[in-house]
């Protein structure tokens, strides 16, 4: 391309208009997150046409135990308010608590990606796995793309507790945790959604 | 430890499949070799495969897309010719497995391997320089989006020579598609040949909205945004709205074939109709995600040549979004032999006809716009011409599709096989073509040929004629599609004379192929000097031809719809500045092209149930997006007095060649 080129770190005024202020990264992730949504959607549709595909197998109000989904759902509402206070003390430059609220967030978002593996193994050792109905299959698929969703905010967490340890509270680390920190309560609308329409519509 | 894969996957039975072989192993034997001799693999991987310059991304999108043309012509040419032979008792030369693999491989190619890359290099190449920005919002993300696209490819590819593709159609639909009724690996590379390049396809979507939206020159509001630009902004909004449904049903078929799932099989209450209607909610914005940008292509060259502002701007604008609304409202016209009941077919056929109104505004907008103009009958222009005769022919039977009660009769005949063609080869056939020869000097800083051109437009359009309309014949006949043999051999002339159609298309490509290799070595003759080779109207044309890496010297300031047009008048294009600030530009990544491999890596290993495979590239992925997140050197500043030099460099040489053509561009306007 060329040869004499400067690197970015330099300060020279008049550059900073060209830098992304990073409202254009939040913008494309609102879109991502958008987009995601239809995923949900497309699978929350299939899991309504295929509500009532039993083929003889187990129903929901027979599987479904709601006071352990409960205990998931709070895992997980909780987990987004530990989020928000990590982000009001990123807001306020606090690092160190930003890293110990990340680190408690984390603890919940496994502890309810556990629940959900110890729940996914009881059905399929009773013999209610995915291949048992079509209703099982989208049940474990709606279900379990949430949890995937989970498990991938769990390992961006540990990349950007990392992140935070080592370059602070700078703008790129900042950016990225307010993608992160969408990401996270995009999660916990998705879950409410599931605890309706999966879990106590299929009980009543 | 190689899952299904053993030597014995190789259609070592197969002569055609040999021969290509053999032919492909040659070739690309004598390209590597090529390239290794003289010495290109470093100028190939630091300018071209680590590239984050948007142009040089659609470049390669573009060839990417011209080559799968190649091939998936191949597949058509092979079809013709069975279908020209195999009447009454004679069974043709090619053995039903084979050609159920040709014809869904020709589908699945042309639509996602050779339409679509070449949209979204379109877009990746024009948008920018149109808005007046200098790159797109994400250039790592489109780069990956790339790779992503050209794994696919790869798997495609290899399922020619490494196993079988699938026989299930180019939109694999269920029962068929399942495990119980396609054992082996033909659907699997199908689905993840469309899941990675899908995936890049919805980044693509994602990037280049914020870019339309967020990186627009001071001064351009929206409805002072070339028209271009504006169906590039409606396609990717189609694009992030349809693509993640494909990606679920991909999925859900994916369950259902490695997990043992039920969603569409036969028993155990699955449901093979719920996919047909998932995935058409993905497939017909498909077709408006490949055309809408093709007419903002007509729009844009036949208002150039015609020397006159676009007739209607803003109602073309209006009508491309009511037409991206209402893709998502036809779906159902696909399959209305479902038996939905009378209400439901009703609706979608007359939401069906109703897209034809805001398409007719566009064809009224395109003919005012050569009204009174002065035309020059340039290569893009005939393309323009042809794709309006043909297109409103192809429009006509579509509305005559859209009646349920004629579709249940013309369902799945060759008379539905025609119409899209129409549509397809008439409408983004002929626009990519189009384009190709409108903005090639953008690109390559040469004009093609006008010659070769013309004479692949002809083949073009009299090929198509030919080779379509017999099948609409056929159709009213009672021919279906997707037949092998058939036993009426009243049938058989009119797929004689559809197979010569289909001959003389393949010479309109070899012109192509012709006029390009030509325009390569006349180069120096056909060079394009000032960047504005038509007497351009819109700021693409006001850079240089190529564009320099950073586009825009300076940011243009917009104050009108034909902004370069507009300074053209009044003399005040090609400004001198006495100084040129720093520019700010994304610094070139591996990343990208190693994370295509991974993903090839990885959609191999799910095909042959090779899992360690699988996850050493799924690992691999996570890992270099992770290690690139940590990257903190990815961008740099070019100094202004580079830009001063290179700007110089071009700028004094063409204010001589301004002051002695000086009168060229106002000789083009209205009388």
């Amino acid at each position: 391309m060329n040869t004499s080129v400067i690197t970015a770190g330099h300060d020279v005024a008049g550059h900073h208009e060209h830098h992304d202020d990073g409202s254009k990264t939040l913008l494309g992730f609102w879109i991502y997150l958008m987009s995601d949504c239809l995923i949900f959607s497309g699978l929350f549709a299939t899991f309504a046409v295929m509500a009532h595909a039993y083929a003889g197998g187990p129903t929901g109000k027979e599987i479904f135990d709601l006071k352990y989904v409960l205990g998931e759902t709070m895992l997980l509402l909780v987990s987004s308010f530990t989020f928000g206070m990590a982000m009001l003390n990123m807001h306020a430059g606090r690092r160190n608590k930003v890293l110990a609220w990340l680190a408690i967030t984390f603890l919940f978002g496994a502890a309810f990606v556990g629940m959900e593996i110890h729940e996914f193994a009881a059905l399929i050792h009773e013999g209610a796995g995915p291949d048992r109905s079509a209703f099982l299959s989208a049940y474990f698929t709606l279900v379990g793309t949430h949890g995937l969703h989970v498990t991938c905010g769990l390992i961006w967490i540990v990349v950007m507790l990392d992140m935070v340890r080592r370059h602070g509270l700078d703008a790129v680390v900042k950016r990225r945790l307010s993608c992160l920190s969408l990401f996270w309560h995009f999660l916990d609308v998705i879950w409410i959604c599931v605890f309706t329409f999966v879990y106590l519509h299929g009980v009543l | 430890m190689f899952g299904k894969l053993s030597l014995s996957s190789i259609p070592f039975d197969q002569p055609i499949v040999m021969v290509t072989l053999l032919m492909v192993a040659i070739g690309g034997a004598a390209l590597f070799g090529g390239i290794t001799y003289f010495r290109k693999w470093g100028y190939l991987w630091n300018e071209w495969f680590t590239t984050v310059d948007h142009k040089k991304i659609g470049i390669m999108y573009v060839i990417l897309a011209l080559v799968m043309l190649l091939r998936g012509f191949a597949d058509a040419i092979m079809m013709r010719g069975q279908q020209a032979l195999a009447a009454a008792g004679d069974q043709g030369y090619l053995p039903p497995h084979h050609f159920d693999q040709i014809f869904s491989a020709h589908g699945t190619i042309m639509i996602f391997f050779m339409a679509m890359p070449f949209i979204v290099g379109l877009m990746n190449l024009i948008v920018p320089l149109q808005i007046g920005a200098r790159d797109v919002a994400y250039p790592f993300l489109n780069s990956l989006s790339f790779w992503l696209t050209a794994s696919g490819v790869v798997l495609i590819m290899l399922s020619l020579f490494i196993g079988e593709f699938s026989t299930a159609g180019w939109l694999a639909y269920p029962p068929l598609s399942e495990l119980q009724f396609s054992p082996g690996v033909g659907v699997d590379y199908y689905i993840w040949a469309l899941q990675l390049s899908g995936l890049g396809t919805t980044l693509s979507g994602i990037n280049f909205i914020v870019t339309i939206l967020r990186m627009r020159t001071p001064g351009m509001t929206l409805m002072k945004m070339p028209v271009f630009s504006w169906t590039a902004l409606v396609t990717n909004v189609l694009i992030v709205a349809a693509f993640p449904i494909l990606t679920v049903t991909l999925a859900l078929l994916g369950a259902d074939r490695y997990l043992g799932m039920h969603f569409f099989t036969n028993d155990l209450g699955g449901n093979a109709m719920m996919y047909v209607n998932l995935i058409w909610i993905w497939g017909h914005p498909e077709v408006y995600i490949l055309m809408v940008p093709c007419f903002g292509v007509f729009s844009e060259i036949i208002s150039t040549f015609s020397g006159k502002p676009l007739f209607g701007y803003k109602s073309m604008v209006w009508a491309t979004v009511a037409i991206g609304v209402l893709s998502f409202l036809v779906w159902l016209h696909h399959f209305f032999t479902m038996g939905s009941g009378a209400n439901v077919n009703a609706f979608f056929g007359i939401a069906t006809m109703v897209i034809s109104i805001p398409t007719g505004v566009k064809v009224f907008n395109w003919l005012f716009t050569m009204y009174r103009g002065r035309i020059r009958f340039t290569v893009p222009v005939l393309w323009t011409i042809g794709f309006m005769v043909t297109f409103v022919i192809g429009g006509m039977t579509g509305v005559l599709l859209a009646v349920p009660g004629a579709d249940f009769v013309l369902h799945n005949s060759l008379f539905l096989i025609a119409h899209f063609h129409n549509m397809i080869i008439g409408g983004v056939v002929f626009g990519c073509l189009a384009a190709l020869n409108f903005w090639f000097p953008k690109a390559f800083g040469f004009k093609l040929e006008e010659r070769w051109g013309k004479w692949s437009f002809w083949c073009w359009l009299v090929g198509f004629y030919v080779a379509f309309f017999p099948l609409y014949a056929l159709g009213f006949m009672g021919a279906t599609r997707r037949m092998q043999h058939y036993d009426n051999p009243a049938w058989q002339p009119y797929f004689v004379v559809a197979f010569i159609g289909a001959a003389i298309i393949m010479a309109g490509i070899g012109f192509t192929v012709l006029q390009i290799a030509v325009s390569i070595r006349n180069r120096a003759a056909n060079r394009d000097l000032t960047g504005d080779p038509w007497g351009g109207r819109t700021l693409e044309w006001a850079t240089s031809s190529p564009a320099p890496f950073y586009n825009f010297a300076v940011l243009p300031e917009v104050s009108e719809l034909d902004q370069f047009w507009a300074d053209k008048e009044h003399k005040r294009a090609y400004p001198r500045h006495a100084h040129y600030a720093d520019i700010h530009m994304p610094r070139n990544t591996g990343v990208g092209v190693v994370m295509g491999g991974l993903a090839t890596v990885l959609g191999f290993g799910l095909i042959w149930h090779i899992w360690w495979l699988a996850i050493l590239g799924l690992a691999g992925m996570i890992g270099a997006f992770i290690a690139r997140s940590y990257d903190r050197d990815v961008d740099y500043y070019v100094p202004g007095a580079e830009v001063e030099k290179i700007e110089r460099e071009r700028l004094v040489p063409l204010s001589k060649l301004i002051d002695q053509v000086g009168a060229a561009p106002a000789e083009q306007k209205v009388a």
